[in-house]
């Protein structure tokens, strides 16, 4: 459980319960396919069945005649009409300076189609079933094209081109840290110890699947985009920007209740522009809805990346410098945010929670003809921390260290704080050595043995798994990140709205699509302003409410969402400051904020928060000539720093050698996310991170062909962690407060999916270590135990077979 | 077109649609009870599950004109005069939900549960929901919801 002030049934640090369970719990959430618009007509698009292929004609004359249907719309339509591109929201530069290479994104195939679900037309209906009949109408003449649906074949010489401006579909070639400073470090180890890891491809899965609704009002001239979004302002800005082309007053986009997103719904897609571009050309509302097996093949994927990496130690075991090349899957389009994930948000983690004094990384960048690939719950720092601990724990059976010990000699201690590492970032604080004490207290480490005996008396192959991780969150200071290559700032703006009643309601750029802003960012008001949550309400998801803001992602909501709201508050305290010395004839700087309560200092002399409110309003004994009516202040927060949870992951599994079944038998975690505002929510949140780092661990991989089909894009093929998969977990925090946010708050959405693979593949490893088993990839899947299991016993059996003599 | 009667949380309604309509369609689409969720295509994720006399069902296996006659409960058909159903509440007391999508078919499906299995263990509550997908919170306080949710519906505290 993380750290409960049991007294406090309010501000910060309460669990109080959520807010905004009742409506979900009644059945009166609204998502945006519970939305149906007056005169509602229904999209469903036709999407390429290959990866890649020349497109001679689309002949949609059977579905424009096919009963209820409204429209047929191809690449033709939206080129006509002048529709832009899907745009890429970071830069990356090469290695030489070179921009990357950044292709064309149509919204509706321009003549080649370059992965599976690429769409190439829209029909659009008074009804879903007879879109759906008149989409089997459309005829497409494809002559198919050599494709690469791989990684590991994007870059073998003569492999089909996704774009013929990227030879060696080679997006960008890019490195960061010191690569002589590195060589030097190796020059002098006395070990160095080597590894190859793919960190495998995988389908977010919100259980709520995309949608998209577009209302045209012709009589004002004006769009509204209902979405599956985690950032509505950064979609009106894209396609206002970039895609629909109307200026930003004339397009409201609401992200009501979203059912999940895990990154996938940050990213500006297709679907969006052009339900709101066809609403104006049929003159009707319009909705599409993804199907599952449309989500795996168009939604943005996560991860795949292949990596060889080296550690250089010395004769102790103190790290010395790390060498890393890494190959990341791009996909055939570039995604929102795409580059800057095996980018800035992966190269820059490499030191993870060590003192590693010399890193010099290596990044290609490669285009297949697969769907996206993009920010996924950790996005890039997953992929760093799973090779870094796969990397020391390999090194630890190497130096016959315990796995433990090595990782303890090496991690960042407390007194180093401020951390400058070798790939950019600046950790401002931490405790490592605390947050490892505390996961192993929480696994009763010294139980281990008798715990493994225990399995072995049943069968059973026991083994223990640990990860030390960091991540870097709380995205991001613009001018950095705009240096970098980020094309927007990542600030995040707030509106605290006081009534005159006293009542507050708050307006928030930031969007909750599962983590309760409505509770956690009441608590920060009840705090700061001593009202009741009760009286709090949180407002997202809306334009036309919400002045702006970026959204919900890399764990930023509370670090920089909730800072935005301090700053807001701190402005209210001040104005009401003012108003309360006028009404208690005292002097500003006379009078404190405590409690709820203005006082004059050293006096009984108070007026309630309440009672300044009314006043503000209702101005009659004012100070008017020196402060305006009224009690509402706006705020925008841009961060000093990333913030930088970590933190220890510890996973015990059992493994059946019979049949390769891998179970999870305990998880103890302990994560330093910073100040903790609700505990039960904290906790919450980093189970659903360890569920979905367990689900990549052992169970899901999206597979694609080498000619770039997709062969398990449905819930029968992708295996989903349920609940049987999964045990409970035991999860712990250590506080230490992030210096440079007004809250100390550091992050902690996506700690669950950063720590806790590795972890498990090293519990693996252990597990098969005395069958002689010293390598396994992700996902660890019983066939993939069981053959690794019979390769090792093969090859123990050859070791012993007199020379000469066998096959 | 076919015309068919359904019973849903003691209401009757008459509706006219496809005989091919599912039962999900029907009650999202034709009643505008969007409490009951679509989250796949081949029924594994259970979000769309309701009560057929008594029994939880996932709602897009079934057609609607088989549901004739029957009595059918959404989510939208537990609380009474307001309060929450136990295992509602124990849902909202322990956590259980995030982004709420999975929510409604997890409560229906436990409730189907509770009433074969009274008091029902981890184990049991773990294999029952498998087939009800739920992406955020891991299962833990589902699981934790479900046992204190059969608690309250035996009556207990």
């Amino acid at each position: 459980m993380a750290t409960e002030s049991p007294a406090k049934t309010q501000g910060m640090g309460a669990a109080i319960k959520r807010k905004e369970d009742r409506r979900f719990l009644l059945g009166k959430g609204s998502y945006t396919d519970d939305i149906t618009l007056p005169n509602q007509s229904y999209a469903v698009f036709v999407r390429s069945m290959y990866a890649h292929a020349k497109i001679n004609s689309v002949d949609t004359a059977a579905a424009r005649a096919a009963q209820g249907v409204l429209a047929v719309f191809t690449g033709t339509d939206v080129a006509a009409d002048g529709l832009g591109g899907i745009p890429c929201g970071w830069l990356v530069k090469g290695k030489d300076g070179s921009n990357m290479v950044e292709p064309p994104h149509p919204a509706l195939a321009q003549g080649v189609v370059r992965h599976v679900g690429d769409p190439i037309a829209m029909v659009i209906a008074t009804s879903k079933a007879a879109a759906r009949a008149a989409a089997g109408l459309v005829e497409i003449d494809y002559e198919p094209l050599p494709a690469v649906g791989r990684l590991e074949d994007a870059t073998a010489p003569g492999a089909p081109l996704v774009w013929q401006e990227a030879g060696g579909n080679v997006c960008f070639d890019w490195h960061l840290g010191d690569a002589a400073n590195t060589d030097a470090a190796f020059a002098g180890a006395a070990h160095i110890v080597k590894i190859d890891v793919t960190n495998n491809r995988v389908a977010p899965n919100a259980m709520e699947p995309r949608a998209a609704n577009g209302h045209y009002d012709a009589a004002n001239d004006h769009y509204t985009l209902y979405t599956t979004s985690q950032n509505p302002h950064l979609i009106r800005l894209l396609m206002a920007a970039f895609t629909l082309h109307v200026p930003e007053h004339k397009l409201r986009v609401i992200a009501p209740d979203v059912g999940g997103g895990f990154g996938s719904k940050i990213f500006h897609y297709a679907e969006e522009l052009l339900v709101a571009w066809a609403s104006r050309r049929v003159g009707r509302p319009v909705k599409w809805t993804s199907e599952r097996s449309e989500a795996f093949a168009t939604d943005a994927h996560g991860r795949d990346h292949m990596s060889h990496a080296e550690l250089a130690l010395d004769a102790t075991g103190k790290f010395l410098g790390l060498r890393v090349k890494t190959l990341a899957n791009m996909g055939a389009y570039l995604s929102t945010f795409a580059p800057a994930v095996p980018t800035y948000l992966y190269a820059t983690l490499l030191s993870g929670p060590y003192d590693l004094p010399a890193i010099y990384a290596e990044v290609k960048a490669i285009f297949t003809h697969t769907v996206a690939v993009d920010a996924y719950r950790g996005a890039g720092r997953p992929e760093a921390t799973y090779l870094l601990e796969r990397l020391v724990d390999k090194a630890a059976r190497q130096l016959g260290m315990d796995r433990v010990e090595l990782r303890r000699k090496n991690l960042i201690r407390p007194e180093q704080f401020p951390y400058q590492t070798q790939v950019a970032l600046q950790y401002d604080i931490g405790d490592y050595h605390a947050t490892l004490d505390l996961a192993l207290a929480a696994n009763d480490r010294a139980g281990y043995e008798r715990r493994r005996a225990e399995s072995a008396a049943r069968g059973k192959l026991r083994g223990f798994g640990i990860s030390t991780y960091i991540e870097a969150c709380g995205i991001a200071p613009s001018a950095l990140v705009g240096a970098l290559g980020a094309r927007a700032g990542l600030y995040e703006a707030a509106t605290v709205r006081v009534h005159p009643t006293g009542s507050v309601t708050v307006f928030t750029g930031t969007h909750s699509h599962g983590q309760g802003h409505e509770t956690t960012f009441a608590q920060i008001i009840a705090e700061k302003l001593g009202v009741s949550t009760d009286a709090v309400e949180i407002v997202h998801g809306d334009t036309d409410r919400i002045p702006f803001g970026m959204g919900t992602y890399g764990s930023r909501s509370a670090a920089v969402g909730g800072s935005a709201i301090v700053k807001a508050l701190d402005k209210i305290v001040d104005k009401g400051k003012k108003i309360a010395a006028h009404l208690l004839e005292a002097s500003p700087g006379d009078v404190e904020f405590v409690d709820g309560q203005y006082r004059v200092v050293g006096t009984d002399r108070a007026k309630a928060f309440g009672e300044v409110a009314f006043a503000a309003y209702v101005p009659h004994n004012y100070p008017i000539d020196t402060v305006e009516p009224g009690l509402e202040e706006s705020a925008f927060y841009d961060p000093k720093n990333f913030t930088f949870p970590g933190g220890t992951h510890l996973v015990e599994v059992e493994v059946d050698p019979e049949t390769g079944v891998v179970e999870v038998v305990d998880v103890a975690i302990a994560d330093d996310v910073g100040v903790i505002i609700n505990p039960m929510i904290v906790d919450g949140q980093a189970h659903g991170g360890l569920a979905q780092g367990i689900g990549q661990a052992l169970y899901e991989e999206v597979r694609y062909d080498a000619e770039g089909q997709l062969t398990n894009g449905t819930y029968m093929d992708y295996c989903m962690p349920r609940a049987a998969d999964l045990p409970s977990f035991k999860v712990g925090n250590h506080v230490t407060a992030c210096t440079h946010n007004p809250l100390g708050i550091k992050g902690v959405g996506e700690v669950g999916a950063i720590g806790v693979p590795p972890a498990v593949i090293n519990a693996v490893l252990d597990a098969l270590h005395p069958l002689g088993v010293t390598d396994i990839s992700m996902p660890a899947s019983p066939e993939k135990v069981w053959r690794a299991i019979q390769a090792a016993k093969q090859a123990a059996h050859q070791a012993t077979q007199p020379a000469g003599k066998g096959a | 077109m076919a015309t068919i009667t359904l019973t849903v949380n003691q209401q009757t309604h008459t509706i006219d649609c496809p005989p091919t309509t599912l039962l999900v369609e029907a009650l999202r689409e034709h009643l505008r009870l969007t409490g009951t969720h679509v989250g796949c295509d081949t029924s594994q994720c259970g979000a769309c599950t309701v009560e057929v006399d008594g029994k939880s069902v996932k709602a897009c296996t079934m057609l609607a004109a088989e549901a004739e006659g029957a009595q059918v409960t959404t989510i939208e058909g537990l609380a009474k005069g307001g309060e929450l159903h136990p295992m509602q509440a124990a849902f909202r007391e322990h956590h259980g939900l995030q982004c709420g999508f999975c929510t409604p078919g997890m409560i229906m499906s436990a409730n189907d549960l509770c009433r074969r299995v009274p008091e029902p263990s981890e184990h049991e509550i773990r294999h029952w929901l498998e087939g009800n997908l739920c992406r955020c919170t891991g299962y833990h306080n589902i699981v934790k919801a479900v046992r204190a949710g059969a608690t309250a519906m035996r009556g207990g505290k």
